[in-house]
């Protein structure tokens, strides 16, 4: 195979595959993807082999699925960022006009607006309510747009990447300079940097540690191949590799520090209103004078009442109010972004300002995912030549953004969160491990590591360094193997649980604990075990298409043309 | 008790103070109003102390309210008594009917009145309905404004249409492209076709450039190197 590829010329050929139009182009567009493992130049043949392919392409598809799902959220609140007040930041009256909507005073203005007037959420999984139609319509923008970067492949994505890739670090610069002056912005930091050992003693820390640098690079997806075979052959994919792995993790600290004093901020205002409304509920209760009880002395003054008239403090139902739940309290869900940045945004001055910034900014972030996710839906359709070369690729594309839209209607149903957490958690998890360690394997053992150096020496133009010898020989399977037993042998361990938003519940605004019924359990194996099963079924199939063709020795086999899409031109000798 | 504080109209005092001690041991009488106060929350630094002055001011208002309403000048200052006064500040209120032999008037009334003046009240204190709370009296919020056409979706429509121009104007020029491809290729053959005769290492004559070719000069026609005809 190496042979041919140095007889290839390398200028493109007419109808030839397209072309980035200059080195920055591409790295952007992996770091807006980031890559890792799969940087790795003409791949799709050996992946055909090993239905790694089939497999990542289904994992694409899936993450396609519900990804543009977040974006239609953030579409919906970048729309209504153009208001006086903003939306999220006043509770609507109730019906009479005395006092503010139950469920939103209980909770908070943020909360209300996420849950109620953009979910519209059920309190149940089983419970899908009707299709919310202000969803759809920015479902359909937001596909809108993704065909309309992706209408044409890389040569279309090449220039938008240029906005959702750099945009988003200029905004997060602001943001930072604007979290550190906010008051309890330290406690947030502390949160973060204080190391609690215990965690670490828990797996599932570590388990969701691996799944999360997996998710964030996006290896495995089949996306970072395409991107790659986009480049000349000649290419450094070593320097690509390690400058995105690293801006990839760099970018990551670098954006948890704004997100972290914001947090502290959040919880640090909750924890004041806590106070400030027990407080109230004493003062008023007792007849005492204003500002005698303050949030300092508080803690003597709840001690000295509450020995002194313990009925009436009962009477009053104060909430006991700790930061330290606060804190914990505001890291989970999917609705971080939408609740504890919103709340901080209206505390700012200039909010609409602030809250487009920002909503732009997790759109441009989300987009350079989805062109990933596209193209790795895309090129493998292209390579494996389901569709004819004669069709235009604006009309693939479209197909494509289109069966796509239709099937993620099932996200605007009410309880459409609660399926992209399922998404997120299981299409986004185990599948990415099982073929992540098949392609390690694959390369390594298979094509023989020997023969991988020799190619890698050839583009890069030194020698492969022992570290990624050692590395991928054993660490990364083994790693990957360790990390997978520890997911599954978890996953036996209790039946898998969501938190539900339900108004009616005693302990509301916290979230109810509700187990899986087990048609949705039974959907969730379904969704980690299809890519991966993909893996040996293809696997299976070429073995037996290989036994049956070397039974007929007139028959050529065509795989070694189907990779060298380029070369079809060139002669083959024939047997 | 605190009746002794009230400035007693003469000739009306012992009834009064009997009304007064009354509501003052049962202040859960349906009539009374409790009002709670929150001066420092309302102005901070500016905030001014809460004494028998701006209990008079009080009184005076609610018998302005009540006079306002009903529209008889019958309610007097005195008519109003205030009492269980707290350092909170808050204290209960109820209103006498002089005319009726010193019963106390409805509190229906007495609600109507203060909702009806309830802006003016709270304005002779520098409060808001929020630091001066007529604790059985709800007010009602307004709403806030509303536009006839939500402004998102306004939003919505400019950012459809970029986008869907965006579309229009890729998929246009990706079919001119397409057309103009085809075009040329189109020529190109049927170029190839007519001078299929006159094709020189595959290239057509025409298509070469002959200025750029190098003259080799061996072959050049120079005319005396050939025997005239």
């Amino acid at each position: 195979m190496s042979q041919d590829l140095s007889a290839t010329p390398e200028t493109p050929k007419e109808d030839g595959r397209p072309e980035w139009d200059n080195k920055f182009q591409y790295i952007l567009s992996c770091i807006g993807f980031a890559v890792g493992l799969g940087n790795v130049w003409r791949f799709p043949y050996l992946c055909q082999i090993h239905g790694g392919g089939v497999g990542s392409w289904m994992v694409s598809i899936l993450v396609s699925l519900y990804y543009n799902t977040v974006l239609t959220w953030v579409m919906w609140y970048f729309i209504n960022s153009f208001q006086e007040p903003l939306p999220w930041s006043v509770c609507p009256l109730n019906e009479n006009r005395t006092g503010f909507n139950e469920e939103c005073y209980e909770s908070t203005a943020v909360n209300y607006f996420w849950y109620r007037k953009t979910l519209n959420i059920t309190p149940d999984i089983a419970e899908s309510g009707t299709f919310q139609w202000w969803l759809i319509l920015c479902l359909a923008a937001c596909w809108a747009i993704v065909y309309l970067c992706t209408i044409r492949g890389i040569e279309t994505t090449g220039k938008a990447i240029y906005v959702t890739a750099i945009f988003p670090y200029l905004v997060l610069t602001i943001f930072l300079i604007q979290g550190l002056t906010l008051p309890g912005a330290t406690e947030g930091l502390i949160y973060l940097f204080t190391p609690n050992l215990n965690t670490l003693k828990n797996p599932r820390v570590w388990l969701d540690a691996a799944t999360q640098i997996f998710f964030s690079l996006s290896l495995a997806f089949g996306g970072l191949i395409a991107f790659a075979s986009y480049n000349p052959t000649k290419n450094d994919c070593e320097k690509d590799a390690v400058t995105v792995a690293i801006v990839n993790s760099m970018t990551s600290l670098y954006a948890s520090i704004p997100v972290f004093s914001v947090l502290g901020f959040k919880a640090t205002t909750a924890y004041w209103d806590c106070l400030d409304r027990n407080i109230i509920s004493i003062i008023n209760e007792f007849d005492l004078p204003e500002e005698s009880i303050m949030r300092q002395n508080y803690t003597s003054w709840i001690s000295f009442l509450n020995s002194s008239y313990p009925e009436k403090i009962g009477g009053l139902n104060l909430k006991s109010c700790d930061l330290q739940e606060f804190l914990d309290q505001s890291v989970s869900g999917t609705g971080l972004a939408f609740i504890v940045f919103t709340q901080a945004i209206i505390l700012m001055p200039g909010s609409q300002a602030w809250a487009i910034l920002f909503f732009i900014m997790l759109f441009s972030l989300g987009l350079s995912s989805m062109f990933g996710n596209i193209e790795g839906v895309f090129t493998p359709l292209l390579e494996l030549q389901i569709i004819p070369k004669s069709a235009p690729k604006e009309l693939l594309s479209g197909i494509i953004c289109l069966i796509s839209f239709l099937i993620a209607l099932c996200f605007t149903l009410r309880s459409g969160s609660y399926w992209i957490d399922i998404f997120d958690r299981y299409a986004g998890s185990v599948p990415l491990l099982v073929i992540a360690f098949f392609e390690v394997i694959g390369v390594v053992y298979i094509y023989k590591i020997k023969r991988f150096s020799e190619d890698v020496e050839w583009m890069t133009g030194r020698k492969l360094n022992l570290f990624w010898q050692i590395t991928w020989r054993f660490i990364s399977p083994l790693l990957l193997l360790i990390v997978f037993m520890a997911f599954v042998t978890l996953q036996m361990q209790k039946p898998p649980s969501y938190t539900a938003w339900n108004p009616k519940y005693e302990g509301f605004p916290m979230k109810e604990e509700k187990v899986y019924p087990p048609w949705v359990q039974a959907i969730c194996v379904l969704l980690a075990a299809l890519p991966c099963v993909c893996v040996p079924l293809v696997a299976l199939f070429h073995l037996i298409k290989q036994k049956r063709r070397n039974k007929s020795p007139s028959f050529v086999p065509p795989e070694g043309f189907s990779c060298q899409g380029a070369n079809s031109n060139s002669s083959h000798p024939k047997e | 008790m605190q009746c002794l504080s009230f400035p007693l109209h003469p000739g009306n005092c012992t009834a009064l103070c009997t009304t007064a001690v009354r509501v003052c041991s049962s202040p859960d009488a349906q009539n009374a109003f409790k009002v709670r106060i929150s001066i420092k929350t309302a102005l901070g630094d500016n905030a001014y102390a809460w004494d028998a002055n701006e209990e008079y001011l009080f009184r005076a208002m609610v018998a302005f309210a009540m006079r306002r309403y009903s529209s008889k000048s019958t309610t007097q200052i005195s008519n109003v008594l205030l009492c269980n006064v707290t350092d909170r500040v808050s204290f209960w209120f109820v209103v006498t009917d002089s005319s009726k032999n010193v019963t106390t008037v409805p509190g229906s009334e007495v609600e109507a009145a203060i909702r009806m003046n309830r802006n003016r009240i709270n304005n002779a204190f520098l409060l808001s309905d929020k630091t001066l709370q007529f604790l059985k009296i709800t007010s009602t919020l307004s709403p806030p404004v509303e536009p006839s056409t939500p402004v998102w979706i306004i939003v919505f429509g400019v950012v459809l249409c970029l986008i869907v121009a965006g579309i229009v104007f890729l998929i246009v020029s990706g079919i001119q492209k397409h057309k103009k491809k085809n075009k040329e290729s189109t020529e190109r053959e049927n170029l190839e076709e007519k001078v299929e005769v006159t094709l020189e290492n595959g290239i057509p004559c025409e298509a070469l450039d002959l200025k750029a070719g190098h003259i080799n000069g061996v072959f050049a026609a120079e005319d005396e190197r050939f025997t005239s005809l």
